[in-house]
């Protein structure tokens, strides 16, 4: 494996290899010196198209504890995005060297057009309403420390399904590593055909409590509120209603089951203050294993994946 | 006096060999061992001969963007697809919506002299969809324009639509819509379907067009007027022309060589080279239209020719242009998609087109007294579509690397060659 543009991308082999490893880099966190000389001399860009302060810095501290030399190409704002065109930027980071590009943008497939104009790995950080398949890795890791495996799991992904990069990924790799996927949220988010687009056997649900009493992970997707001028749903309060976790729904779940927020939350729309810091909560276990994962797939992808 | 061409052995629409004598413009001739002294012979054995083709729908880029292309190139390009006969569409800048920028693409047209340029007018000011352009100055031009479309934006007003209809009534004019209700179409990159669920790619539903016609049937029958659909993509939208063909409503319909033959999966590269608007359809889709094409529920093939420069197709799929190039290929794709049906072929991509946009010398089989406009098909032919071979002066073709069957060989435009041995003459 080259590149990293798909959920898609991965076989289980190769995803469960990433979480083992995933697991080892955790262990480097632990360590009074959190750096590991594994990509020295190795220069890693983040080329970041839209804001996103967490993904960037995550990826920057997975680079830099495995010692790779950091170029943050922020292009919004910047020159770059005024004017230059992808395959110019891709060219200049050709020319600069550049072993890994980690790219966050805007439009779909951004990441692999890049990948067709560089030499270097592309990892995708987050296209459009595409995917964020590193997102789904630490999910996935997530899911197995809290829960001790994957496959015959039940995942309960809620909420704005349609415009959620998070969620194709997550069914793109839950169907791989054989968890059980069920969509959650209005019939007005759900894309057309998402049973059969992505993983055979993905369900669709529009009633959340109808589905909680079998789920082991609820997945809880952020509802940004513009899509209310565009007749998505009616009202925030009515979002919240029919398709929020409260504590009386976190309530109806099995005992063990967790839930799980991809960040930044909106705190009262999608998710209530009392379900984002219960115990169940792994909002902040997805933080810290999002640096394990991103430096395994790092890792992989410059040193070498046999 | 210009040179006379004496073919020799062409199969006329696919029937038996036949010599065909072109002087004066005209098919002098048409029988076995003809002979005329000094006449240029043409082998044609094993070639068919076809009336000459006949494209409702191209965008030749000029007045605007002659960086996409010219009316020039178009027409080169053009008459080495076996053209003789081209409708320019009015989304140029300026806007194709005056008289004077209609003449003006006219003479571009005669001056290039390698088909003949039958500029479309705009419907409406600027394509703006909101007051109806001078299409009475339009159709009284030097251009004699006869098509309106504002083709590249839908006229989604129902009352300027019905409007448009009625008003061009008065000299028989016609009204091509591209069908395409834009509420319905925000932001919308491709079909809207499983693929498009995949890559997270904004749906383009197919009730997004269904509906449009059906509302323009329903307001061409009401107000007893023509209309033309511009690129039918839809399974449903072929259900909607066979209700309204069915009680005698007059509507003509097109489909383009792509949506005949390829499908929204292309676009899992993401390569914009595949994006167009309407956007390639379902497999399911495809395979109605060439049902609809073969019944006569579309009556047209035409090409939707969308040059685009590099830099509007090397880009994120989102940004870049919607089109694809066309004109060189559409024999091809059909031969491939429909196979040696060559009345079927004649009449889909001559005749009709040629009724339909009023070019009376055009669209008629080579016969005595006919106008010579003709071309030469070799059908055993194959050839590997290169885009860097294209005449177009873009290069935005769907089918790079694509082994299509048949080659022009020959076209004639009132009886002068444009395309001998495959290449332009000029
Ligand atoms: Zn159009």
């Amino acid at each position: 494996m080259r590149h990293l543009l798909s959920g898609a991308d991965l076989d289980a082999d190769t995803a469960t290899l990433i979480l083992d490893t995933a697991a080892e880099m955790a262990t480097v966190a632990g360590r009074e010196v959190k750096k590991l000389p594994a990509l020295r001399g190795r220069t890693v860009v983040n080329l970041f198209y839209e804001d996103s302060t967490r993904t960037r810095i995550s990826f920057e501290a997975a680079a830099k504890r495995l010692s790779a030399d950091v170029i943050n190409f922020s292009a919004k704002g910047s020159s770059v995005s005024k004017g230059e065109s992808l395959k110019d930027t891709a060219l200049t980071l050709q020319a600069m060297g550049a072993d890994a590009v980690v790219v966050r943008h805007p439009a779909a497939g951004a990441p692999h057009r890049l990948a067709t104009w560089v030499d270097g790995s592309v990892i995708n950080a987050g296209d459009g309403t595409h995917e964020h398949p590193t997102q789904a890795l630490l999910d996935a890791y997530t899911m197995r420390s809290r829960l001790g495996r994957i496959a015959g799991l039940h995942v309960a992904v809620v909420g704005d399904v349609l415009h959620s990069r998070v969620a194709r990924s997550n069914v793109l790799l839950l169907g791989t590593l054989g968890a059980k996927v069920t969509l959650v949220g209005p019939p007005t988010l759900i894309p057309v055909d998402i049973g059969t687009a992505l993983a055979p056997g993905t369900e669709v649900s529009y009633d959340l409590d109808a589905v909680l009493p079998t789920a082991d992970v609820v997945m809880m997707l952020r509802v940004q509120w513009e899509r209310m001028a565009d007749s998505y749903f009616p009202s925030a309060r009515e979002y919240a209603r029919r398709y929020g976790l409260d504590g009386p729904r976190m309530r109806r779940l099995p005992d063990h089951a967790i839930v799980m927020h991809p960040g930044p939350m909106n705190r009262g729309m999608e998710i209530t203050p009392e379900v984002a810091d219960s115990p169940r909560s792994t909002i902040v276990e997805q933080v810290t294993n999002g640096v394990s994962v991103r430096m395994a797939v790092l890792y992989l992808l410059l040193g070498g994946m046999t | 006096m210009t040179e006379s061409y004496l073919i020799r052995g062409a199969r006329v629409v696919g029937g038996e060999p036949a010599d065909l004598l072109l002087r004066d413009g005209v098919v002098a001739e048409v029988g076995r061992g003809l002979t005329a002294a000094g006449a240029r012979v043409v082998d044609a054995d094993g070639l068919v001969a076809l009336p000459g083709l006949v494209d409702l729908h191209t965008h030749l880029r000029e007045p605007g963007r002659e960086d996409a292309e010219t009316v020039e190139t178009g027409s080169r390009a053009a008459a080495l697809g076996g053209y003789t006969a081209v409708c320019a569409m009015a989304n140029t800048s300026p806007v194709a919506d005056t008289a004077g920028v209609v003449e003006q693409v006219w003479r571009l047209g005669r001056e290039a002299g390698l088909v003949d340029v039958q500029p479309i007018g705009a419907v409406t000011v600027g394509l703006a969809g909101e007051q109806l352009a001078e299409l009475g100055a339009m159709a009284t031009s030097a251009a004699r324009v006869r098509i309106f479309s504002d083709d590249g934006n839908c006229v989604a007003d129902p009352r300027l639509m019905r409007r448009a209809l009625e008003y061009v009534k008065a000299f028989d004019g016609i009204i091509a819509q591209h069908a395409e209700e834009p509420r319905l179409t925000v932001g919308a990159q491709m079909h809207e379907g499983e693929v498009a669920t995949r890559l997270g790619l904004t749906g383009w539903p197919a009730v997004a067009e269904e509906a449009i016609i059906a509302r323009d049937v329903l307001l061409a029958g009401h107000v007893d007027s023509r209309l033309h659909v511009c690129h039918v993509s839809t399974a449903g939208s072929v259900e909607v022309l066979r209700h309204a063909k069915a009680r005698g409503i007059r509507v003509t319909a097109e489909v383009t060589p792509h949506h005949l033959f390829l499908t929204d999966e292309r676009a899992e590269s993401y390569d914009p080279v595949f994006k167009v608007n309407p956007p390639l359809r379902t497999a399911a889709d495809v395979a109605a239209l060439r049902q609809a094409l073969v019944d006569g529920i579309i009556d047209v093939v035409a090409t939707d020719h969308a040059p685009h420069a590099l830099e509007d197709k090397e880009c994120e799929w989102a940004y870049a242009r919607p089109g694809m190039l066309g004109l060189e290929t559409a024999l091809s794709v059909l031969l491939e998609v429909v196979g040696e049906r060559w009345d079927l072929i004649a009449e889909r991509m001559s005749r009709a087109p040629a009724r339909i946009a009023g070019l009376t010398e055009h669209g008629r089989d080579p016969a005595p007294g006919v106008p010579a406009n003709l071309t030469l098909v070799d059908p055993a032919a194959r050839r590997t579509v290169d885009p860097g071979e294209l005449a177009s002066r873009s290069r935005n073709t769907p089918y790079a690397g694509m082994t299509l069957p048949g080659r022009v060989v020959a076209t004639f435009l009132r009886g002068e060659p444009t395309v001998l041995d495959g290449k332009a003459v000029k």
